[in-house]
């Protein structure tokens, strides 16, 4: 995975709150393979209107917010569907930070997985940059993940993140080799598990009748 | 030190291998449920070479993607049979049972899991689905992933997870006539908001809980990740037992005896902790639909619609300009002078044999005004539906009795509200474009729905009851 420590981008503001997955990236296009692209479906129905031509005041439609790394939107972003695709999107269009109030659970673990952060600063801090992104189109922004600050201009934010969610995209760290070395740990869980609980795995032993 | 433990403590902690100094938590999986759309994580294992760990844990379900709308043909759409073609690719490369279309067990996962005895008590399920929080209600810690996660539980059958915090929805009181767990559950999402809930698992408890049936309370699991919830539980009980019992993946005999001893004791310690806690009357919930774009857009359906003029806060009163826009309705609006175009009958919120027998007792001898949908949680209950007459009750009222799957909640199978008609449906979700490009959902209960549909507008159901069992 792509590690994350510092990045100076154009950021823009969409300021729309409990902005769900669904508006990410819309369900039909959950069956492209990752190779198809899906940069050019984020937000595809904000963006596009139902004839397809771009609607000019969605704000990654205007030429100064085009090429934005960072979106500063509003609380609860990224809730509702489970789908990693919606940061795919985001990724492949190539945004690497979203910062908002707050997150869904589920997409933060997904952001986390693909070297996406995301940065939480309180309601009053996020308007306030988006009060200025949006005074200055195409103004850039610095997030350091190291220090936890979004540099805004001559303002300076202290961003919250979860502590292991810092650690995992500032060494781009891979879960599964992490998990390889908790094996012996997970066969001695199994091993004690089966005992306690033997009604759990019962199903391993289960073949329901008449049925394959 | 305190000894306490709630619920969730409990089911967490017999999961936990291991906890790093940094807080996160290694957990055991007991129970995988795949789909179409696990395609990436599947992806993953081959470009690296290697099989599922634990195949017997883990069980696919075709229900994204499967036509619903009829009869079962082919699929026209060649992605889209692509999608349901691949999942049987994936299920049968790793050894994985697949509940597929002809089997009779196929159906959404979150139906097959609790009705096929795969979710029991105490048991962690997880599934690349962010309903997954469905199973909660059998007293399982249940919750949805992403494919990153579901390729690192079939390589492993453990995911990381830092502890959510607890929160407790206690519902005291009893439910009224003609109130469901829908009900109960949007008044919760529309009190605490769509991220009332976020970072915390919720237990749901109290007597009106209590009182629901098993069914009723997947419902109200089902619901929890609308407010965010990382998961939602509700206590194991007598009730719950009877339903386990004997169904085909449950533990048998002795092992069934055992496992009820054991499920026994997941309930909250008295004085048990919760960061969090939240009390609701149960007498004073009434039917309830919604009107905006978010689930927490929901108010009882005497009331009207908000008007954005006289919301004080400029960002709220953006939202509900913004989502009246979005769904066509003039601000102040009385919900009950809403026409639909649309019903739908539905999804792993409402599709259970409980949730068909609500709305037939409305529709039975009725006709809709409105051409609609009634797609059974799974094969199983579409059967015993149809032993009850109950698909003739649906088929005399004018709609279209169609086969199991996620059908219009997600319409990635094709069926799908033609862009600006607006659908009274028994989901989950009202967010714009959910059931199609321009698509308006108003989420509702099974019975309220099929008022709707007689009525052809957004209906209080409760006159329609009057003199009929139900």
């Amino acid at each position: 995975m792509e590690s994350f420590t510092c990045l100076t981008a154009t950021a823009c503001p969409l300021d729309i709150a409990n902005l769900n997955t669904d508006q990410l990236i819309p369900a039909r296009y959950l069956k492209w393979p990752r190779s198809a692209g899906l940069g050019k479906v984020l937000f595809h129905d904000l963006r596009f209107g139902s004839d397809g031509e771009e609607r000019p005041d969605f704000p990654l439609n205007r030429p100064a917010w085009r090429g934005a790394k960072i979106i500063v939107g509003g609380r609860n972003f990224g809730c509702g569907s489970s789908r990693e695709a919606a940061v795919y999107a985001l990724r492949d269009y190539g945004i690497r930070c979203v910062i908002a109030a707050s997150f869904g659970d589920i997409f933060s673990s997904n952001a986390t997985q693909n070297g996406l952060l995301t940065a939480i600063v309180s309601d009053e801090e996020t308007a306030e940059i988006m009060t200025a992104l949006a005074g200055k189109p195409g103004f850039e922004m610095t997030v350091d993940l190291e220090r936890q600050t979004i540099r805004c201009g001559d303002r300076t934010y202290t961003f919250s993140i979860d502590a292991v969610r810092r650690t995992r995209l500032l060494n781009g760290w891979d879960d599964i080799a992490l998990t390889e070395r908790y094996r012996d740990r997970i066969a001695a869980f199994v091993t004690g598990d089966r005992i306690r609980r033997p009604w759990a795995a019962a199903v391993l032993r289960t073949r329901p009748a008449g049925i394959a | 030190m305190d000894e306490t433990q709630t619920l969730f403590d409990k089911v967490w902690a017999a999961h936990e291998i291991t906890r790093r100094e940094d807080g996160e938590s290694l957990l055991w999986v007991d129970r995988h449920f795949v789909h179409e759309g696990s395609f990436h994580a599947f992806s993953r294992l081959a470009e690296r070479g290697v099989n599922v760990v634990e195949p017997g844990l883990t069980f696919g379900v075709a229900d994204h993607y499967v036509p619903t709308g009829g009869s079962r043909p082919g699929i026209a759409d060649l992605e889209i049979a692509r999608m349901v073609q691949q999942i049987g690719e994936n299920a049968a490369r790793h050894g994985i049972v697949l509940f597929a279309p002809g089997d009779p067990r196929q159906g959404i996962a979150h139906v097959v899991g609790p009705e096929q005895g795969l979710t029991l008590p105490g048991l962690l399920i997880v599934c690349g689905d962010s309903h997954t929080s469905t199973h909660g209600a059998l007293g399982a810690c249940a919750f949805g992933i992403g494919a990153s996660e579901v390729a690192h539980v079939l390589m492993t059958q453990t995911i990381w997870q830092r502890k959510p915090k607890r929160m407790r929805v206690t519902v005291n009181g009893e439910l009224a006539a003609g109130v469901a767990a829908k009900d109960i559950v949007l008044a919760i999402v529309a009190r605490i908001g769509a991220d009332g809930a976020t970072g915390h698992a919720v237990e749901f408890a109290g007597p009106a809980i209590r009182g629901l049936s098993v069914e009723g309370r997947l419902t109200l699991c089902n619901m929890s990740i609308e407010a965010g919830a990382r998961c939602g539980m509700v206590a194991p009980d007598e009730k719950t037992f009877a339903y386990v019992k004997g169904r085909p993946y449950a533990p048998e005999g002795v092992e069934f005896e055992h496992a009820v001893d054991a499920w026994s004791a997941l309930t909250t310690d008295d004085n048990a902790q919760f960061e969090r806690e939240v009390i609701l009357d149960a007498v004073t919930v009434a039917p309830i639909v919604t009107w905006g774009t978010s689930p927490e857009d929901a108010l009882p359906i005497d009331a009207s619609v908000p008007d954005p003029a006289r919301e004080s806060n400029e960002a709220r009163a953006r939202h509900v300009r913004e989502a009246l826009d979005y769904m066509g309705i003039v601000p102040g609006t009385r919900l009950a002078d809403i026409a639909i175009d649309h019903v739908f009958i539905g999804s792993c919120t409402n599709a259970r044999i409980e949730d068909l027998r609500a709305a037939a007792a409305v529709l039975a001898g009725r006709i809709s005004k409105v051409p609609g949908l009634v797609s059974a949680g799974s094969s199983a209950v579409k059967r015993q539906a149809e032993e009850e007459g109950l698909d003739r009750i649906f088929r005399d009222a004018g709609l279209v009795w169609g086969e199991s799957g996620c059908s219009m909640c997600v319409g990635i199978n094709g069926d799908i509200i033609a862009p600006g008609e607006r659908c009274a449906s028994t989901t989950n979700r009202n967010f714009r474009g959910r059931q199609g490009p321009g698509a308006r959902t108003h989420l509702m209960s099974p019975a309220m729905a099929a008022a709707a549909a007689v009525a052809g507008r957004l209906a209080d159901v409760r006159p329609f009851l009057s003199g009929r069992k139900v």
